[in-house]
């Protein structure tokens, strides 16, 4: 019996967002990441184009960060001391994108400065070809002050810089039109919250180009259903034409697995979790595979094995 | 697909006579397509109209029960595509694959073990739902063996998989007083498998490659007087389950195409080249009824049991818990206050980190209306206002002698307005996460 396959016939697609500039283009990148451009629902492969596989990044921070569970301590080892060692070694580990994330305060306790920022966004840049992103703290005042001054500093070199909220999105945006970046626009898990945001961003000059949704992810366990969903409806929206929706996704499911209980804690659990460290891998790389179908363009991990897991799903999802 | 109330007036003998306290029929049709009134108000529509009226109701994916000695599960029956759309109803049964060439005592060590995993999830416990038992040996003896040897170990629910009908009326029989499901009738054996099945009145698997043979196989068989059947469209990685099952369940739900509006049953480990727990979670996500796991590994269950919790959750209404005051550890009038909310996965956070700590401690659950501690505060239920008033009223104040209160790290921002919502009472302000509320308590409390 022959079966009529139904098959989706979409008006919309999501924008193309590249990050990272080559010397041609103004900066000092050896390879650019181009995502989005999907015509059709997550690896719908059969009823749409998907031009650019989900780009896995890896996140580095500014100093090595107190309160990781000791399995990424083990993970990174020593790299994990100095921010261009720890990129390299994420460059090694496969990742398309390095996330650099800056901490709220320098080691000895005080206030992280714009001198610092600088001086880690220039180490990183010099060590590695990847593009790259960098964040804030995610508290406004401080993300002003150091994402202002990381944005001048990598000048050209085409950043993704964040957070972008609803808080403060005017200076971040500021800093991106003045040196050429693309900004993360980032809201609590909300349809028209972040079609907003994308609105109030684009207002200020910023091209459409130039942004990237995140959507706010939960991990799995704790939240990560609502996260998912939203992803699904923004992607659905973009699909029908929703202009302000068709911006690529950014998720941080490496954060949001390796902060709860599951992943940081070994001892004093149930014994039904199961061994450790397979149960912690396995809590991060569960949740960004389920945020690949909800529609993730970039997935921002912590564990270079977690990335060499999903490198295997998205090379399936992505082969011809 | 539902018809519409001017379809269902065609199939109604329009004669307007009120039998079914409606003025019109066609007051009646509209109130059927409502789902507002039953069929049966009405004792004239004839047979066929019935048949008619009856089909067009049936859901699009039929829902499929089996059973074991204890427990049962159903699968089908869904209505969306996207969980928000409405809900997804039925999770997907997770199975352990047992093969019987292994000896009675080894399948039995190893079904116990894997039937003594439970994990609690929000107060939800979870456990595998059954075990799929595979004829790999080719020996007659070991089959009905190795049935008797899970039964003995487990009373959940089976699956058994062979493609031979003699083997498989042997274990029937192995299997007598539960309701396993047959894996499986392809276009070679149907004829004989449907008779076994129909013969043990058990579901049915149907197998095929591509969705024409199933569809044409499962036609086979419903002809064949089966109703309750299961698909296997033998899927191989992450691309071609998703085309597959999507695809499925685009022709139930949007087409009502009868021939494959059933249940997916999917084997992760089977290809031997994915990420088997990463593509289990995919068709926990996407879209399968059944799923059969080879490795039994609780650091990989889980997950993916807490996975498939949240992607069936309803999405209009959080899993909460009932505000109020709850104790832990047996309460003593010295014994710490908290405040938290009443989102499920919030108060199970710190209700088993107290527990755990061994602290005895008086947990005061306030109504945010089912959210976490930080989207309830940026939602204003989870206010100095709200926290002041159930400190009054659960009645925590005749229970300890003391006047402190320990809120969540995340919302210090209200201690100040609290202590002014809460006269004689001082304000502590614990950790962030409920993974150091043992190390605060013996930092801080002391009486
Ligand atoms: C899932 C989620 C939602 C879900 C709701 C889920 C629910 N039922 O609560 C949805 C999508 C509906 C939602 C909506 C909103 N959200 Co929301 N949401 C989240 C998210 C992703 C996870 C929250 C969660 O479930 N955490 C898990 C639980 C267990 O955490 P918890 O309750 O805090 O409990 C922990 C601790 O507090 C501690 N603890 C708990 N009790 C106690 C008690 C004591 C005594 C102690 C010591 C400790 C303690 O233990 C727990 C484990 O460590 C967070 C961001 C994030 N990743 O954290 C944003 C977040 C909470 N949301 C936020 C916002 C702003 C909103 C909205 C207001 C957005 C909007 N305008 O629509 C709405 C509000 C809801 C509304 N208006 O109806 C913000 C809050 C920002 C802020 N600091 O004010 C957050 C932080 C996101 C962000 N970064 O902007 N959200
Ligand atoms: S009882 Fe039947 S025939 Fe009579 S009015 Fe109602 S629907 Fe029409």
């Amino acid at each position: 019996m022959a079966v009529e396959i139904p098959k989706e016939k979409w008006s919309g697609t999501v924008r193309e967002v590249t990050l990272g500039a080559t010397r041609e283009q103004g900066g000092t990148r050896t390879r650019t990441l181009t995502v989005g451009g999907e015509t059709a629902m997550p690896h719908h492969a059969f009823e749409g184009s998907f031009p650019h596989p989900p780009a896995l990044a890896l996140e580095v921070r500014d100093r090595k960060p107190t309160d990781w569970s000791p399995l990424l301590l083990q993970a990174w080892g020593a790299a994990m001391d100095d921010p261009a060692a720890w990129a390299k070694a994420a460059e090694q580990a496969g990742a398309e994108l390095i996330f650099l994330t800056l901490s709220a305060t320098l080691a000895d306790g005080k206030a992280n400065t714009a001198a610092n920022a600088r001086a880690v966004v220039r180490k990183v840049l010099e060590a590695t070809g990847l593009p790259l992103a960098v964040i804030g703290p995610g508290q406004a005042e401080i993300d002003n002050e150091l994402i202002v001054a990381a944005a001048e500093e990598g000048k050209g070199e085409r950043l993704l810089i964040g957070t972008c909220e609803d808080k403060n999105y005017r200076t971040i945006v500021a800093g991106a039109l003045a040196n050429d970046h693309v900004v993360q626009s980032k809201t609590p898990m909300d349809v028209n919250l972040s079609k907003q945001l994308v609105i109030l961003i684009h207002d200020m000059g910023l091209p459409l180009e130039r942004i990237i949704m995140d959507p706010t992810t939960g991990a799995l366990g704790y939240g990560i259903e609502y996260g998912y969903s939203v992803m699904e409806r923004l992607r659905l929206a973009a699909l029908q034409g929703d202009s302000m929706t068709q911006q690529p996704l950014i998720v941080t499911p490496g954060e949001e697995g390796w902060k709860v209980k599951e992943a940081k804690v070994g001892e004093g659990v149930p014994a039904a979790w199961g061994d450790w460290n397979r149960r912690a891998l396995n809590w991060e790389a569960l949740t960004a595979n389920a945020l690949i179908y909800a529609g993730a363009d970039i997935i921002v991990l912590r564990h270079p094995e977690t990335l060499r897991r999903l490198r295997g799903v998205v090379d399936a999802l992505m082969a011809a | 697909m539902a018809l519409t109330g001017l379809e269902i007036y065609k199939l109604l003998p329009q004669t307007n006579c009120k039998e079914c306290s409606f003025p019109t029929c066609l007051a009646f049709a509209m109130k059927l397509a409502a789902k507002q009134a039953e069929l049966k108000a009405c004792p004239y529509v004839s047979e066929e109209s019935k048949a008619k009226l009856e089909a067009a109701s049936a859901p699009p994916i039929r829902l499929v029960e089996i059973a074991g000695d204890d427990g049962k599960l159903a699968v089908g029956n869904e209505t969306v595509l996207f969980r928000h759309e409405k809900t997804f109803f039925h999770r997907p049964g997770l199975f352990l694959r047992v093969k019987d060439s292994l000896p009675a005592e080894e399948i039995k060590k190893q079904v116990a073990a894997a039937d003594a995993f439970k994990a609690d999830y929000v107060g939800i416990p979870l456990t595998l739902d059954g075990y799929a038992i595979e004829a790999a040996s080719g020996d007659p003896a070991a089959f009905a063996g190795a049935v008797k040897a899970v039964r003995a170990a487990s009373k959940k629910p089976l699956i058994l998989l062979t493609s031979k009908p003699d083997v498989a009326k042997a274990w029937l029989e192995a299997a007598s007083g539960t309701r396993p499901l047959l894996h499986a009738a392809d276009a070679s054996n149907w004829e004989a498998m449907a008779e076994v099945a129909k013969a043990a009145k058990v579901p049915l698997v149907a197998r095929a490659e591509t969705l024409d043979d199933l569809a044409t196989l499962t036609q086979s068989l419903t002809k064949a007087g089966l109703e309750d059947l299961v698909l296997d469209p033998g899927v191989k990685g992450p691309k071609d389950s998703l085309e597959k099952l999507t695809t499925l369940r685009r022709l139930a739900i949007k087409k009502n195409f009868r021939p494959l509006g059933f249940p997916i049953i999917t084997f992760p480990g089977a290809g031997g080249k994915a990420d088997d727990v990463l593509l289990a979670a995919e068709h926990i996500a996407k879209y399968a009824g059944f799923i059969v796991l080879d490795t039994f590994d609780p650091a990989s269950l889980y997950g993916l049991l807490v996975l498939r919790q949240n992607i069936y959750t309803d999405p209009q209404k959080p899993i909460q818990v009932q505000p109020g005051m709850y104790e832990i550890n047996n309460p003593k009038d010295d014994s710490p206050v908290l405040v938290t909310t009443n989102f499920s996965i919030t108060y199970f956070a710190i209700a088993n980190e107290v527990e755990g700590s061994g602290w005895p401690a008086w947990l005061v659950v306030t109504d945010a209306e089912g959210m976490s501690v930080l989207t309830a505060w940026a939602a204003g239920k989870f206010d100095s206002e709200r926290i002041a008033k159930a400190v009054k009223t659960v009645g925590v104040e005749g229970k300890v002698k003391h006047r402190k209160v320990i809120i969540p790290g995340h919302v210090a921002v209200l201690s100040g307005e609290l202590e002014g919502d809460l006269p004689g009472w001082t304000i502590m302000v614990g950790p962030r996460e409920a993974v150091d509320i043992g190390a605060f308590l013996k930092a801080m409390w002391v009486n």
